[in-house]
């Protein structure tokens, strides 16, 4: 390879954007190659400074606001009775119907999975905030899998799975002990960019094996199953689609 | 997808599809002002333009079947900022960077100090970059999106990512570099 070509790949391959065959060819003239390798050096401690300098504008509170009070009311509180007076007055008759149409799911939904789930999502939330709130994010704090798991040996009854996916966009940042539902469990802390995601994981019980489910409250999103024995909670305000994908990474 | 120009006011939105937009498109918020700020250059600006972004998206929500929400919402958002850009893009703006950076706070621990230099350092590099390749950089670095999501939302051929992002991170290593502060027009 030419280093001309391996110049315009460079960039598609620091990006983790090259199929595998082009990725091996790069990576093979980089090493014979001293320039190449300075170029890829420069453009990773770029990348570094770029990514450390904190350059990320996320949504100021008053935004947040904003939107929020134009999306009332919440969908959550509003369903079990008429829309409110006010901003949603002016609902067309065919809305109304509708949201008469979906009470029944609604309640249906709430009193079937309200108790379990609901307490849960909350529970878990609790959780997750209590730890950004008093500084106690970590009680063992380590990028290393094989720090973290053994750390949790003898505090717990299991064993729970540690898995570091800093390659996948979600670094380990430690563990801690939580609890939920009155028993103390395994609580992981993964970062996304500036945000920290809460994994909660234990054992399920004989509980069946589901599919991720998720779900977003006062601007948190979480998803939950259950999967080899274990069940898993994930509670983070970043977007559900990155929860998603950190889920399909979990249940790899 | 292009939107439409919408009608005024707040579409009529069913309670489901209302609840469907806050669990699909609001959790994306962050997103829409991060690239609102860096394409603006902006924090008010950029409040107003991703607000303006977000209820434009509300209205334009029955029109979207599924796909990427936050890819959708930051093609509004890119939209919104153009059309901005557009119509306001005057010799102020700049001055308007000045004040801001003057109102940050002064006093801190020499760490903080030397990390928030960095940070202005590396902010003043990426706004002095064309539009163009800000807005590659932004979505690639702080946003995290792959190359097609790229492609999808700056409505480019997704073969020219890799070499927009390879012209971008050169340019931006030269401004890092250079002694004297390059004087690039703001062009779009």
């Amino acid at each position: 390879m030419s280093c001309e070509k391996a110049e315009s790949l460079l960039h598609g391959y620091l990006d983790g954007e090259l199929d595998a065959v082009r990725a091996v060819e790069f990576e093979r003239h980089a090493r014979g190659c001293p320039d190449c390798t300075r170029e890829l050096d420069a453009q990773q401690s770029l990348r570094a400074r770029l990514r450390d300098a904190d350059l990320y504008a996320p949504a100021p509170p008053s935004l947040r606001r904003n939107i929020r009070e134009r999306l009332e009311p919440r969908p959550d509180e509003g369903a079990a009775s008429a829309p409110r007076p006010g901003r949603w007055r002016w609902l067309a008759a065919a809305a109304v119907v509708t949201l008469l149409a979906t009470v029944p799911w609604l309640a249906f939904r709430e009193t079937r999975q309200g108790t379990s789930e609901g307490t849960l999502a909350a529970a878990a939330l609790d959780a997750h905030l209590r730890s950004l709130q008093l500084g106690h994010l970590t009680d063992v704090v380590s990028t290393d899998a094989h720090t973290v798991k053994p750390w949790f040996e003898g505090k717990l009854s299991y064993a729970p799975p540690v898995v570091d996916l800093a390659a996948e966009g979600f670094p380990l940042i430690g563990g801690r002990l939580d609890v939920l539902e009155g028993r103390t469990i395994a609580a992981l802390v993964y970062a996304r960019r500036k945000h920290v995601v809460s994994v909660f994981v234990w054992p399920a019980e004989n509980a069946p094996e589901t599919a991720p489910r998720s779900s977003v409250r006062q601007g948190y999103a979480w998803i939950h199953w259950s999967h080899a024995g274990m069940r898993y909670w994930v509670v983070s305000d970043v977007a559900p689609a990155e929860l998603e994908q950190l889920a399909r990474l979990l249940r790899r | 997808m292009e939107p439409v120009e919408a009608q005024e006011g707040p579409s009529l939105l069913s309670d489901a599809e209302r609840q469907r937009f806050e669990q699909l498109v609001v959790p994306h918020l962050d997103s829409a002002h991060n690239l609102a700020r860096w394409l603006l250059r902006s924090e008010s600006d950029a409040q107003d333009v991703a607000q303006e972004a977000l209820l434009r998206a509300l209205r334009f929500f029955p029109g979207f079947h599924g796909g990427d929400p936050r890819a959708w919402l930051l093609k509004i958002v890119r939209n919104a900022s153009y059309t901005w850009l557009e119509s306001h893009r005057r010799a102020e703006l700049s001055e308007e960077f000045d004040e801001e950076r003057h109102g940050e706070p002064a006093a801190s621990p020499e760490a903080q100090a030397i990390a928030r230099a960095e940070r202005e350092r590396l902010r003043d590099a990426l706004e002095q970059l064309p539009t163009r390749f800000r807005e590659v950089l932004v979505l690639r670095e702080l946003e995290g999106c792959s190359y097609k999501e790229i492609a999808d939302i700056t409505a480019v051929p997704l073969g020219t990512v890799m070499s927009s992002l390879a012209r971008a991170r050169r340019r931006l290593q030269r401004i890092l570099i250079g002694p004297a502060r390059e004087e690039t027009p703001h062009e779009l």
